[in-house]
This record gives C-alpha cells, sequence and structure tokens, in this order.
C-alpha cells in the first residue's frame, strides 16, 4: 500500500480531467485544500464542477481557479465573501447551485456511504425545493435531496499516518471527512505524515479507507476575518 | 428611545435558559453572548464546534479555530469538535434549543427572508435554512424598519425565503412580537416608545 506521494502534482497525475465534479473540503479559508488547489490550478484542468462549501476568496483557496476561469459550476452555500465570484456569477459565466450548508454537507456524506438521495426538511417552501420530490412523514412534508458522487475528492488535515488515516484540528475539520467520503478517489494534504503506529487508533476521525492518495507539505492558512478582544 | 444594537442583543439574552445549546448568527445576533450573564449556555458553531469561547486575545489568534462568520475564536474547556455533517445532524434531528438570527423581512405567517436580494446580493443562505427548519425555537433580532422608513415586518415577505412559518419570536429596536394565528402579536414595546408607534412602524396585521 503506497499513498504517499512527493508534491500535489505528483498525486494529481493521472486523476484530472476535463469536466470533472471535484468535492472540495475546507470552510471559508480554514482547511482548505491549498496546495492541490494551487497544483490544479497548474495542471490547467478546466469546466469543473466543484462542490465545496465556499469559493475562497479572490487571490486564495477555489478564487485561484476562478481568476483562471477553470470552473464552470460550483455547489456551495455561500460565496459572499469573494468579489470575482460575484462578477462571474451575475454575468452569467459561471453557473451556481445553491445548497443549504446542511444539505451540502449531507449530500457528501450520503454519496460517500451509498445514499442516493434522502429526505430533509431544510428549504421546504422556499426556492431550494423548486423541482424535487415531496413528501409527507407524519405530517410533516420534505423534499428529496441526492447524495453526491464526486469524481474526485480534495481535502486537508492535520496529521496522517503511512496508511492514510487522518487526524483534523479543531474547526479546520469542517466539510472534509463528508468531502474525502464521497469522491470516487480522494487525494488529502496534511501538514505532517507520522509513522504508522503512532496515532492512537481510538483517535483517528477519518479511517485510511477513504484516503487514496497521501501529500505532506506547508500551508500558508490565511486567516479571513481576524478578530481579537481586548487583553 | 429605541433600542440600540446592545440592548437588542441585551433582550435576546433573556430568551435563553440555562442548559441550552445555541446557535446564533451574523451580527446583533452574535452580541448576544455578551449579555448571558450566569447562565450555562453551549454556543453551538455550525462549522464544527459546540462550546463556543471569546474572540481570542493578540497574538493567539489560530487559523484553524474559526466561528461561522469566519472570525478567530476561542475553545473552552466544554468544547468539542466535529465535521460538518455531524454539525447539521444535530441541528436537522432537533438538539439544539434556539437559534437567534438576523433578518432582512418577516411575514406574519412567521416566514423569514435573509438570505438573498435577487440581481443585486448574491452571498448564499449559508445554514440559515437548516437552522430554521431544524432548531427548536427561532428568534429573529432585526431592525423594525428599512433605512426609509418601511417596515420589515411585512404581511408576506417580498424577498426569497430562508424558511417557511419558521420564525417564533421578533425582537427590534422597537419591541418584542409573537408570531400567533392571524398575524403578529406585541409582547412588549422597548423602553419610551408606545404601541402606536409601534403598531405605525408596523405593516403586518397585530392581533
Amino acid at each position: 500500500m503506497q499513498k504517499i506521494y512527493g508534491s500535489a502534482a505528483e498525486a494529481l497525475d493521472g486523476v484530472l480531467s476535463d469536466g470533472m465534479l471535484i468535492a472540495a473540503g475546507g470552510f471559508g479559508l480554514c482547511g482548505i485544500p491549498e496546495l492541490l488547489l494551487q497544483a490544479i490550478k497548474d495542471a490547467g484542468t478546466k469546466n469543473l464542477t466543484f462542490a465545496s462549501n465556499n469559493a475562497g476568496v479572490d487571490d486564495f483557496g477555489i478564487g485561484i481557479l476562478l481568476q483562471t476561469k477553470q470552473v464552470k459550476k460550483m455547489i456551495s452555500s455561500y460565496v459572499g465573501e469573494n468579489a470575482e465570484f460575484m462578477r462571474q456569477y451575475l454575468s452569467g459565466e459561471l453557473e451556481l447551485e445553491f445548497n443549504p450548508q446542511g444539505t451540502l454537507a449531507e449530500r457528501m456524506r450520503a454519496g460517500g456511504c451509498g445514499i442516493p438521495g434522502f429526505y430533509t426538511k431544510t428549504g421546504v417552501g422556499t426556492v431550494i425545493a423548486d423541482g424535487k420530490e415531496h413528501k409527507d412523514f407524519n405530517g410533516e412534508t420534505y423534499i428529496m435531496e441526492e447524495g453526491i458522487f464526486a469524481d474526485l475528492s480534495i481535502v486537508k488535515a492535520w496529521k496522517a499516518d503511512e496508511t492514510g488515516n487522518l487526524v483534523f484540528r479543531k474547526t479546520a475539520r469542517n466539510f472534509n471527512p463528508p468531502a474525502a467520503m464521497c469522491g470516487k478517489v480522494c487525494v488529502a494534504e496534511v501538514e505532517e505524515i507520522v509513522p504508522t503506529g503512532s496515532l492512537d487508533p481510538d483517535m483517528i476521525h477519518l479511517p485510511g479507507i477513504y484516503v487514496t492518495r497521501l501529500i505532506q507539505g506547508t500551508h500558508e492558512k490565511r486567516i479571513e476575518q481576524r478578530t481579537v478582544r481586548q487583553a | 428611545m429605541p433600542w440600540d444594537r446592545n440592548q437588542m442583543a441585551a433582550r435576546a439574552a433573556e430568551e435563553l435558559e440555562d442548559g441550552m445549546y445555541v446557535n446564533l448568527g451574523i451580527g446583533i445576533p452574535t452580541l448576544v453572548a455578551n449579555y448571558v450573564g450566569d447562565k450555562d449556555i453551549t454556543l453551538q458553531s455550525e462549522n464544527g464546534m459546540l462550546g463556543m469561547g471569546p474572540f481570542p486575545i493578540e497574538g493567539e489568534e489560530d487559523p484553524d479555530l474559526i466561528n461561522a462568520g469566519k472570525q478567530t475564536i476561542t475553545e473552552l474547556r466544554r468544547t468539542a469538535y466535529f465535521d460538518s455533517a455531524t454539525s447539521f445532524g444535530m441541528i436537522r434531528g432537533g438538539k439544539i434549543a434556539a437559534a437567534i438570527l438576523g433578518a432582512m423581512e418577516v411575514a406574519e405567517n412567521g416566514d423569514l427572508a435573509n438570505w438573498m436580494i435577487p440581481g443585486k446580493l448574491v452571498k448564499g443562505m449559508g445554514g440559515a435554512m437548516d437552522l430554521v427548519a431544524g432548531v427548536g425555537r427561532v428568534i429573529v433580532v432585526m431592525d423594525h424598519t428599512s433605512k426609509h422608513g418601511d417596515s420589515k415586518l411585512l404581511k408576506s415577505c417580498t424577498l426569497p425565503l430562508t424558511g417557511q412559518g419558521v420564525v417564533d419570536r421578533i425582537i427590534t429596536n422597537l419591541g418584542v412580537l409573537d408570531v400567533v394565528d392571524g398575524g403578529l402579536r406585541i409582547v412588549e414595546c422597548a423602553d419610551g416608545v408606545s404601541e402606536e408607534e409601534l403598531r405605525a412602524a408596523t405593516e403586518a396585521t397585530i392581533v
């Protein structure tokens, strides 16, 4: 079992193709697979659809792929911090499918669990419900949402062992586990790869079965809204 | 005098009871945390945290530790972290007692609009649709009127909805109103605001 690759570019070699659906972890700029996104930019892969909660900011995260027009469509819950995203969307250059945040997370989790659809109350009576199957359970109305089955998952974790068992850190976990689960192939970037056996098996957040390829690298970890209180 | 932002937040904090797990939205709702006093409240941040602490002091910001508004925060002794699917599982599953959220418009039947102005402002609903559909009680904190003086408490919403019939209580700069059968019921007026003034500023039916 050899999952460790020397660089983001090597880890993505052979798994990228134009028009593919990529599920990406991260919330805002927290816990995003920044090295893999840069490598996708360098590879020049086009017409990509991203399932990702946000689209980064103009010059970081998925934002760097919007600048190069490599993204055809976003499946996201919130795009408020990205001016270029708004410009491309309002001018019709970029397709956007808004998903409620919990629906997006569950669509990824469901896809990873082999569940093609599920019912949720979220979005009933809103534009999100338009065209979706409605069904009543115990007197309440629900809509059907579909699992996401991605061609590729890209995620960021704190530590991995050599078999791909992952540990995340604080709120940088966010969408990374469900995003990792829903891809045919999952590439994970981590801050440190430790020898197999040195992570506590009871403390693994995502078992290595979900991780196909693995890289270690140095992360910028940019802060989006630095907020402090008086000491 | 109508309430200011802090007075609205302080009034909203009175809604919270010992032992509650609560989600606070962005804006004025965030200020509610400053007014919970001695009550044992656990704040949920939907990006994957229970037991959200205050903003860090300078030099202790951690890029791996943010709230749903992407602001740097801190953890507490009781803090637990989890992934986004688990986070919205507890929201959708009704484990969160209350959400305090901002709003652009609220209708007299409890419809809430707070995520989109068509053709103008594209931000997205984030977790708001999941929260209003899943939590036990939805409390909205908002200005009663727009900058132009138009009521934001309407007979029916003009903007795309976040949720249908989801709002339980509205706290504005002019007072507190509950969503009941047939319209809104005045619970209290802000200090120095008369019931006539509150009615005059409200388009929604008051019962």
